[in-house]
């Protein structure tokens, strides 16, 4: 299928462990091929260098009691103290609270923007004017390349409580009942995330989208499609594997990042209202509010993300049907 | 269904890729657009399919104009060169998708596809994907999609041109058969002269964006009235060569720097009133060897042709091909005397490009 080296580059760029593994199980059929493990050594370094081993860093210093007070220049007073944080974490009475908002953050900011929004944007700017549709693209892009700080601090401004606040200063302006940030947090939370997820999408698709031969596009209008049944019965079933691939690579994504919130609102303004599991994380261990870093109870909630993580990609690998993908072609008989 | 174009143009920005074409197909004809890549064809048959919209002319179906209609509104059939098929449909999903389009019955669907598949001889490759099938099976399924909804036009963008020679030369007569049988108006783009002479009723000669002929193959061989066509249909190509006809008693006396040949014949008589400079095109099958040939020359390259030997005769600094039959065993080098079939001649005027014989 014609989407398939779109989707095997792009997977093989995430640089996951399992890819590698599944890579070099293919070429050592028969003999050790020395040259074939040479091409794969930069890729293995990376992965070992910034994979591998903080994960096994992280694993084991979550089973120990290392936080910021215990952390002195004696090293020893450092304690195994097995899988005493994972009990904790999962007796944490917020810990569920998280759960559910980090797994309502990810659906949510996917279906509408990185998915949703990415595909219509696609979908909408390649029935259009070549050149317009650039300029559509490009704004679209700006999110992403627009450093995060700046970018959150435009969004702040933009919906900042009144009497402050572009937003409300419009809707004033308009006549209408001002809002406060913290009644929408939510919504501002996944517009924020998601405008930046969105461009990602919009560039795959819109890639897939060009990439249909045109021969293909006119035959489905010569044999009686509209645009809808054009995009409905061919342009969408050809996306299939764009559309999985992106929301695998999205989810995964979705699920690790907390930078953004993190500026937006801290996880706040309510006790924990907008707190990922991510963000957590961070919170135990880098920035406890009592100023004590659990660096091993906030170890073990990024354990349960890489778990998580390492689960749906090896899911996704199975659905991909990863395999396939990097097959040999067939040669072509006539 | 009769087309008639009429003034059609079509421009890309500063290109001109089609400039004031004019043609009517007739119902049930078989017409050839022939030309060199990038001369327009496509560009022509997308508007006729109503994919581009022309910037400027007409273009009728029957009586309708149809410049502004949509496609799915012109009820046409269309066969791409690269099969065009949707690679997620089996080979029914494709033949039916016309018909689920137009809401026919999936009983009805069933049928008609199955008769169309057939008619293709694809009737048992129904369940499979296009990518299970080889290049002739695909096209062959791309002809029954463009057949199962009965169109009133079918074209053709250069259909055979991914196929191999000989699965080519069986397409070829297949399509003009089924054409001939089903009676569809029928418009085939193709570069390849040997498709247009063979298939089409009348062949458009195109040429830049401009319609260079527009006649019978018999015509277009036999009395071409540009030396483009004279130098584009027919291979291995007509020779032409600069020359001067003068009259001399009731003989007239071709010559140039190089040679000097007597001839009679009415198309002689014709450029011998001509003054000045002429352009004279003779097809190789029409240069014979000739013991007491007028015109003599040195053989410097053979190509066996099977059947047949083409050589290349050089005379003075001008160059005559030839087709000579195996058995004579010319070789490079050889000096030969040839003779030239002068009731065949072709004669231009070198400023118009024009033929002096035929308007
Ligand atoms: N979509 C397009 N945009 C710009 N120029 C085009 C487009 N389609 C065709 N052309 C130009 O128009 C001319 C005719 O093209 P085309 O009809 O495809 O030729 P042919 O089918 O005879 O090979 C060419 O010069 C080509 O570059
Ligand atoms: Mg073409």
């Amino acid at each position: 299928m014609h989407c398939a080296p779109t989707a095997t580059g792009t997977f093989l760029g995430m640089g996951m462990a399992a890819v590698t593994t599944t890579q070099s199980k293919r070429t050592s059929s028969g003999r050790p091929n020395l040259t074939a493990y040479l091409f794969l050594m930069p890729a293995v370094v990376l992965v070992v260098l910034f994979f591998l081993i903080p994960t096994i860093l992280v694993l084991y210093i979550s089973m120990t009691n290392l936080t910021s007070a215990n952390f002195t220049a004696d090293i020893a007073q450092m304690e195994f103290i097995g899988f005493a944080n994972f009990t904790t974490l999962f007796n944490d009475q917020f810990a569920q609270k998280i759960l559910f908002n980090t797994l309502f953050y990810v659906l949510v900011t996917m279906a509408i923007f990185n998915v949703g929004a990415s595909l219509f944007v696609s979908l909408l700017t390649t029935h259009i004017n070549r050149r317009a549709s650039f300029v559509f693209r490009a704004l679209w892009l700006l999110p992403r390349i627009t450093a995060g700080t700046v970018y959150i601090m435009m969004w702040r401004r933009m919906i900042a409580d009144p009497p402050f606040g572009i937003l409300n200063q419009a809707l004033g302006a308009v006549g209408g009942t001002p809002i406060t940030g913290s009644e929408y947090v939510w919504t501002f939370v996944v517009i924020v995330n998601g405008m930046i997820g969105m461009s990602f999408g919009m560039v795959i698709f819109t890639a897939a989208i060009e990439s249909i031969s045109k021969d293909i596009m006119n035959a489905a209008l010569v044999d009686g499609s509209t645009m809808l049944q054009r995009i409905r019965y061919i342009i969408l079933p050809l996306l299939r594997w764009p559309l999985l691939f992106v929301i695998s690579y999205q989810t995964l994504s979705l699920l690790t990042s907390y930078e953004q919130i993190l500026l937006l609102t801290n996880g706040g303004p309510g006790l924990y209202q907008t707190e990922v599991w991510a963000l957590t994380a961070y919170h135990r261990a880098l920035s406890n509010y009592f100023g004590n870093a659990q660096w091993g109870y906030g170890s073990a909630f990024a354990v349960v993300l890489v778990v998580i993580g390492v689960l749906l990609a090896a899911l996704y690998m199975r659905v991909f049907r990863f395999r396939d993908l990097v097959a040999e072609p067939k040669i072509e008989t006539l | 269904m009769k087309v008639d174009i009429e003034q059609l143009n079509k421009s890309f920005g500063t290109v001109v890729a089609v400039h004031d074409l004019n043609l009517d197909i007739r119902a049930g004809e078989f017409v050839a657009f022939l030309g060199p890549s990038g001369c327009g064809k496509t560009t022509t048959l997308l508007m006729i399919a109503g994919i581009y919209k022309p910037t400027g002319g007409v273009i009728r179906f029957g009586e309708r104009v149809v410049n502004t209609v949509q496609p799915r509104d012109r009820n046409i059939g269309m066969v791409f060169q690269s099969y065009a098929l949707y690679p997620h449909m089996s080979v029914f999903e494709n033949i039916a998708y016309p018909l689920k389009l137009k809401g026919v019955s999936k009983d009805e669907q069933r049928v008609r596809v199955q008769r169309s598949a057939d008619v293709m001889g694809i009737g048992d490759l129904l369940h499979r994907r296009p990518g299970q099938l080889s290049g002739g099976q695909q096209q062959r399924v791309a002809l029954g999609r463009a057949l199962v909804k009965e169109p009133d036009v079918l074209l053709f963008d250069e259909p055979l041109s991914n196929l191999d020679a000989r699965l080519r030369l069986t397409m070829r007569g297949e399509i003009k058969a089924l054409q001939k049988r089903l009676g569809i108006t029928s418009i085939y783009v193709t570069h390849d002269q040997v498709e247009a002479l063979t298939m089409a009723d009348r062949i458009a000669v195109m040429n830049e964006g401009l319609l260079e002929a527009y006649d019978t193959p018999d015509d277009l061989y036999d009395h071409p009235k540009t030396l483009f066509i004279a130098s584009f249909v027919g291979n291995p190509p007509m020779n032409i060569l600069p020359i001067q006809a003068a009259l001399e008693g009731d003989a007239v006396i071709l010559q140039n720097d190089a040679l000097r040949l007597p001839v009679r014949s009415e198309r002689a008589l014709k450029a011998a009133q001509q003054h000045g400079d002429l352009l004279m095109g003779v097809r190789p099958e029409d240069v014979t060897l000739s013991a007491d040939g007028a015109l003599c020359g040195e053989v410097f390259v053979v190509e066996p042709l099977g059947r047949e030997d083409m050589i290349d005769v050089r005379i003075g600094q001008h160059r005559l091909a030839a087709l000579v039959t195996t058995e004579k065993r010319i070789r490079a080098g050889n000096r030969v005397r040839l003779d030239i079939n002068a009731d065949k001649l072709q004669f231009f005027d070198p400023a118009s490009k024009r033929s002096i014989l035929w308007t």
